[in-house]
């Protein structure tokens, strides 16, 4: 139960960083989306036994939290909460493939160990990009993003309204869940079935709520489209900014920025 | 000034499930008028006050407001002229932040950004909450978030304020101000609501409904007089109508 309260102060946390003011934040969210986008499409393409391809990718990372101000911390906490997933996707390739592909003096490392690391990079590099996205641009400036963007608008809308109900459903939970634990003794109470009912009783709650949004919708005229105040404009800076990244993804996807390092170190001395 | 005029004639609505909730109710409010609707729990309160602006739809009876017949060719115009501020201002508070939410009616009326930046702001200083203009709903308190759904339907300049228990969860002095502000609009207003306190302050009539049935329509001074109407009804004498516990006095009122 506390975990779920924690959580969801987090996620607040996440947003609230989303109204500093930085060289990044002030840049148009579509911008910032696009590479984003850009980003995680290059590092997902890699093969599956890639490693130092994929380092050079960490610069993006390095650059936005530093010019962004984010808070280093506070980002790699959040990696590491969902970084299970990621761990358990890869968790069978050491097992499965024992070939060996690396010998480092003494130590052979086989492929399923390097799909493993490629798999937890790839994951770090990609989750790390969509919390700083946010982070700089808030979940509302990613959803008007989308819309612009020509997204559908029903998914950008839905979206907006899964950000702004999920902290009136977290809350809705933990009293519930609340009220469970107060009146349960040696684990009666805690059942499979009781969490049925629960998960029932949510979801009816949800339904109702979901009824009296739609009635406070259609009280202030609305027609099926969100209309915001917010203006976008793209800048300069939003297209340098924008192609800057893209270029540097293509070059680095298709060259290995590590090896390249290296050719110059060992070419010079 | 006909179009504050909110006027039902035997409405009677009952559930799709069979349920009757009202059972023949006629009353007429007229133009500046401040109505209090009581009742117990269950009395059919809130399902009155959708049929104020088209959400349901009668079994059978008419609701006139203003000069529109509520149908569904004028359901539009009079979500215009009503504005509603319901129970739970989360269900009304959904954009990202304060602004977009109030901004969020002026904006479907089609109305010019300038016009709609103006609205926003008066209707924010006019509940004492512009300071929260730029903040999520989420992180407001109660009483912040009681403010901004009141902004939210102001924005939209509505003739009639349909309210849904609004001291409900707020701290007394949050309740206070809300009573304070209140008293300040020139709206025809229509107050359902179980604080007989806030009644008393607000509204020169009350409509006690029980069962689906008006069972008393009057001044509120004489309808809270009347104790054996109210035991009827399920309801009690407001607080400041009650004797002192601390020094056995009688109010006078």
């Amino acid at each position: 139960m506390a975990k779920i309260e924690s959580t969801f102060f987090d996620i607040g946390y996440l947003d609230t960083l989303s109204y500093q003011q930085s060289p990044i934040h002030r840049l148009d969210p579509r911008a910032k989306l696009i590479v984003t986008l850009v980003f995680v499409v290059a590092v997902v393409s890699f093969d599956r036994y890639e490693i130092s391809g994929l380092l050079g990718f960490f610069l993006f990372p390095v650059v936005m939290v530093s010019l962004g101000d984010l808070p280093l911390g506070y980002l790699l906490k959040k990696l590491l909460l969902v970084a299970p997933f990621a761990v358990f996707i890869g968790i069978f390739n050491p097992i499965l493939d024992r070939q060996v592909m690396i010998v480092m003096g003494p130590l052979a490392i086989s492929g399923g160990w390097v799909s493993f690391i490629s798999i937890l990079l790839r994951f770090g590099l990609t989750v790390t990009a969509a919390l700083i996205l946010i982070a700089t641009s808030s979940f509302a400036g990613v959803c008007l993003a989308l819309e612009r963007l020509k997204v559908p608008r029903s998914f950008a809308v839905q979206l907006l309204f899964l950000y702004r109900y999920l902290f009136v459903l977290i809350a809705e939970t933990r009293r519930l869940l609340r009220a469970r634990t107060l009146r349960s003794f040696d684990g009666r109470g805690l059942g499979i079935k009781v969490v049925g009912s629960l998960i029932g009783h949510l979801l009816l709650r949800t339904l109702n709520r979901g009824r009296r949004i739609y009635l406070a919708m259609l009280c202030r005229g609305f027609d099926g489209e969100i209309h915001t105040m917010r203006r976008l404009k793209m800048t300069g800076w939003d297209f340098i900014f924008m192609f800057g990244w893209i270029l540097f993804f293509i070059v680095i996807r298709n060259h290995n920025l590590p090896q390249l390092i290296g050719n110059l170190l060992t070419g010079v001395f | 000034m006909s179009h504050h005029i909110v006027e039902v004639k035997d409405l009677k609505y009952s559930y799709p499930d069979g349920t009757p909730a009202l059972d023949g109710i006629s009353f007429l409010i007229t133009h500046g008028e401040s109505v209090a609707v009581v009742g117990s729990n269950g009395a059919g309160k809130s399902t009155l006050l959708h049929h104020l602006n088209g959400y349901l739809t009668p079994t059978s009876g008419m609701v006139r407001i203003g000069d529109l017949p509520l149908s569904k060719s004028t359901v539009q115009a009079v979500r215009r002229s009503v504005g509603m501020v319901f129970q739970d201002p989360d269900d009304q508070l959904f954009m990202p932040t304060v602004a977009d939410d109030v901004a969020f009616g002026p904006l479907n009326l089609g109305l010019p950004l300038e016009e709609v930046n103006d609205r926003v702001d008066r209707a924010l200083t006019t509940v004492g909450a512009l300071h929260l203009k730029n903040r999520p709903p989420y992180k407001l308190s109660g009483g912040e978030k009681r403010s901004v759904a009141i902004a939210s339907t102001l924005s939209m300049s509505p003739d009639i304020l349909v309210m849904d228990e609004p001291s409900a969860n707020l701290d007394p002095q949050a309740r206070r101000r809300l009573i304070e502000l209140l008293s300040t609009f020139t709206h025809t207003k229509i107050i359902a609501t179980h604080d007989l306190d806030m009644a008393l302050d607000l509204c020169d009539r009350t409509i006690i409904l029980h069962g689906g049935l008006i069972t008393a329509d009057g001044p509120t001074l004489d309808i809270f007089r009347d104790s054996a109407l109210l035991r009827r009804s399920h309801l009690e004498k407001p607080l400041s109508m009650q004797g002192c516990p601390a020094c056995g006095s009688m109010a006078v009122k």
